[in-house]
């Protein structure tokens, strides 16, 4: 080898390496980088659409008007919703997606860098235009995040800038899923076959096609309330000649699917996490495929639970209490996956086993009055009660977001090279999950006694479940100050981790050096 | 302060009530069992399904907590290697699948009996608006508004310095209330007027939105004579929790009398206007 060549070799480093200053994450093409981009916008949304929670929470706090005025009230509940569906829990699974899936699979990036910068940095800006809104005149979105005609079309001067932003949100979306449909389908290491695919693949590559399928349908919806808004169409407008109750079947159409993206990739990351502290492989690997497509598949056809009080004929009700009831066949089998996994393991709790662990239980618990909203005749009785308001919390918060949070303890010593402080992580596991269930427990109880949801004051016989629901709400806010905490020591430094970082974690991740080079399988490793 | 000492009391209870099923009463954290057949049978059926729920979490937990405290690797324990076994995948298949049938079962028997609106003896048309609602009775043509009440409409405005414990049942009081006879089949027609409400009677196990430009059914047949208090559970707007569904079931010739005088009262003031 001439020294002419070493030479080139060596200027082709640098030239791959990042930009120096700011511009790096702004003109930035690498999955790591605009994972990581991704990961702090959801943490900073997190905290945003957190205050907004307090705000709704201190007006809950005790019977009567005290705070807010019931049209803030409902902006609050509506952007507090938005913000942290499109902007907490989607960007954090697509950010958790860019880092770990091309690692996961034996990749050097993303199959379409350039579109994933993109797919990022549109999202700021659609975030700005979003919460803009509720400076306008008129205030923000006030009907909901459902935005259900004719009540969203009497928004302010913001209603065009929410559709225009939801626009915004939903090719962010389809792109990155595309993204990685696309990199799962082309770049995988040789042997890396579907079937030997880390389970966290695997459910975001059945969730991306999820995206694909039902993003366009909301884009289609907003547009139809765009355009009777302003262009004089009746699609919803009765007066018109138009049918409110189709938007809610094209947007239950989105939504139903919607609540399967906000939970799929957490069941992978539960099952990449409980095999490794439990030093057994997942029990069931190819139950936990089948279970996971046939929820994605059923999540089409069960879009009417969401409104069995809009009047369907009975045979409608019918069908889709039965079709609903068999969501919680493929959903038990994976919970029983999780639990057989553990069984005769040698487990020990780290930060992440115990979010995992928090995860199967509380999302067991949503998963329970899930079940119990699915029969169509008590429905009636839970429907728009505090008690929904419980169950979709349990399974979105306990659920999805302590996913995400297994997710960034179990693999942040892989991205800093650190290891983070394991003292602080399991302090914020408990006060977490102490304050969670003080949070959302008590609304079981206030639903199912009558309290209507989104109301911002209510009957006195409600006011000791929302003191006390408060007081978790608080308490829970302020508990992920201390994540926050963690996270930036273990960024600044920390104990070195090693490339293993976990004695029983297995797959493509570990075998990288931690932290992981900038640009990683640069020789394409083989799959046995 | 004293928020703080309610705050603390209130966890002191609530870590009380989930030992013991009396203090739970009265902290109302069920359904109501209502006083309609349906009612009682929503009832069951949320019942049943709760203890079949709680059998299911005590499976699953209890398995949980054993493998949590017995394998774990501080005990010494060497992780088994096992990780698929087709059988036992096929049972728990197949066990929540029969327990979803018992379920679904009385589930469709109750639907099928709550959607059954014939026979009726006396039709009831209710109609949303932003925010109260309207009542008619069409085959006497009576007709009135329904709205929160006076002394729940001053309490509720912010700074209004009134008390809203002191308010006899704040939220929940309208100053004219829908009147209906005891042990008839009533029928409702539901519809609205600007945006979509919803009308809910806890204790009837009936709720149904109203809808502009559609006009939906339902049914109730109340057994017991009383004020039955509900709210809109749509998101209507501004004051979507200040529109208040009360409903006063009373003796058939007690509604009768009733029903007559709105009628003597509303020809009068017809001849009144025609006066004029």
């Amino acid at each position: 080898m001439n020294a002419a060549l070493t030479d080139t070799d060596h200027h082709d480093d640098h030239h791959h390496g990042p930009a120096p200053g700011l511009m790096r994450w702004v003109t930035t093409t690498n999955h790591k980088d605009i994972g990581t981009l991704y990961l702090w916008f959801s943490l900073l949304m997190f905290f945003i659409g957190g205050f907004m929670a307090l705000i709704i929470r201190t007006e809950l706090f005790q019977p009567g008007l005290q705070v807010v005025d019931p049209h803030f009230f409902n902006q609050m509940t509506t952007m507090h919703a938005l913000i942290m569906i499109f902007g907490v829990v989607m960007p954090a699974f697509v950010g958790l997606a860019n880092w770990m899936v091309p690692i996961m699979i034996g990749a050097p990036d993303m199959a379409l860098p350039r579109m994933n910068n993109w797919s990022f940095w549109i999202l700021p800006f659609g975030f700005t235009m979003m919460l803009s809104t509720l400076f306008m005149d008129g205030g923000g979105p006030a009907g909901g995040w459902t935005l259900y005609p004719p009540l969203s079309l009497q928004g302010g001067d913001g209603f065009p800038f929410l559709i225009f932003s939801i626009h915004i949100l939903g090719i962010s979306s389809i792109m990155g899923a595309i993204n990685i449909v696309a990199t799962i389908m082309n770049l995988r290491a040789p042997g890396m076959t579907f079937m030997k695919m880390p389970l966290f693949v695997w459910t975001w590559f059945i969730t991306a096609y999820l995206l694909i399928a039902v993003m366009p349908v909301l884009a289609g919806a907003v547009t139809m309330l765009l355009t009777d808004k302003f262009f004089g169409t009746a699609f919803f407008t009765a007066a018109g000649g138009g049918d409110p109750v189709m938007f809610q079947h094209i947007f239950w159409f989105f939504g139903h699917p919607e609540v399967y993206i906000l939970i799929l990739p957490s069941f992978g990351i539960v099952s990449e996490i409980i095999p490794t502290f439990s030093r057994k492989r997942l029990f069931g690997y190819a139950s936990m495929v089948y279970a996971t497509s046939s929820i994605a598949l059923l999540s089409f056809i069960v879009w009417a639970h969401h409104m069995f009080t809009v009047g369907m004929p009975l045979s409608g009700e019918l069908f889709f209490m039965f079709a609903t009831m068999l969501i919680a066949v493929p959903t038990g089998v994976k919970v029983f996956n999780w639990v057989a996994t553990m069984w005769r393991g040698a487990m020990t709790f780290e930060t992440p086993m115990l979010f995992a662990l928090g995860f199967v239980i509380m999302f067991t618990i949503g998963g329970f009055s899930g079940v119990m909203l699915a029969l169509a005749p008590v429905d009636f009785q839970y429907h728009d009660t505090y008690f929904v308001v419980a169950h979709f919390h349990y399974v979105l918060v306990p659920g999805a977001i302590f996913g995400i949070i297994a997710a960034v303890y179990y693999w942040i010593p892989k991205w800093t090279g650190n290891m983070y402080d394991e003292k602080l992580g399991k302090i914020h596991f408990w006060v977490s999950t102490i304050f969670v269930n003080l949070l959302f427990f008590p609304m079981h109880f206030v639903g199912l006694a009558g309290m209507p949801r989104r109301i911002p004051d209510y009957a006195v016989q409600f006011a000791d479940f929302n003191a006390i629901a408060t007081i978790g709400a608080f308490g829970f806010g302020f508990s992920q100050i201390i994540f926050v905490v963690v996270l930036l020591k273990c960024v600044k430094g920390g104990e070195k981790a090693t490339d293993q970082v976990w004695e029983g974690a297995e797959g493509l991740e570990w075998t990288l050096p931690s932290p992981a080079p900038y640009h990683s399988f640069t020789d394409q490793p083989e799959v046995k | 302060m004293r928020l703080v000492i309610k705050a603390l009391a209130s966890i002191m209870v609530l870590s009380a009530a989930l030992l013991s099923p009396v203090v739970m009463a009265d902290w109302a954290v069920n359904m109501p069992k209502g006083v309609t057949d349906i009612s009682h049978k929503v009832y069951d059926m949320h019942m049943l399904a709760f203890w079949i729920m709680c059998v299911v979490a005590f499976g699953v937990f209890g398995a949980m907590t054993y493998s949590i405290i017995k394998h774990r690797k501080s005990k010494g324990v060497t992780p088994a290697t096992f990780h698929e076994s087709t059988a036992v995948e096929v049972v728990w298949t197949i066990i929540p699948f029969i327990i979803l049938i018992v379920l679904a079962l009385p589930a469709a028997r109750t639907l099928i009996a709550q959607e059954d609106d014939s026979n009726s003896e006396l039709t009831i048309k209710i109609t949303g608006y932003q925010w109260k609602w309207q009542y008619e009775y069409p085959d006497s043509g009576v007709s009135f508004f329904s709205a929160l009440a006076e002394e729940s409409r001053q309490a509720r405005v912010m700074g209004s310095g009134i008390d809203v414990n002191d308010v006899e049942h704040y939220l929940l009081d309208v100053d004219k209330p829908l009147v209906i006879p005891v042990d008839t089949k009533v029928r409702f027609l539901l519809t609205a007027n600007d945006v979509i409400h919803s009308w809910w009677v806890p204790d009837f196990a009936i709720k149904k939105d109203a809808i502009p430009g559609f006009i939906n059914t339902m049914w109730t047949h109340v057994n017991e004579t009383g004020t039955y208090r509900g709210q809109c559970t749509e998101l209507c707007g501004r004051d979507h929790g200040f529109m208040p569904v009360v409903v006063e079931v009373v003796e058939k010739s007690e509604f009768n009398q009733w029903l007559a005088s709105q009628v003597e009262a509303k020809e009068s003031g017809q001849q009144l206007a025609a006066t004029n």
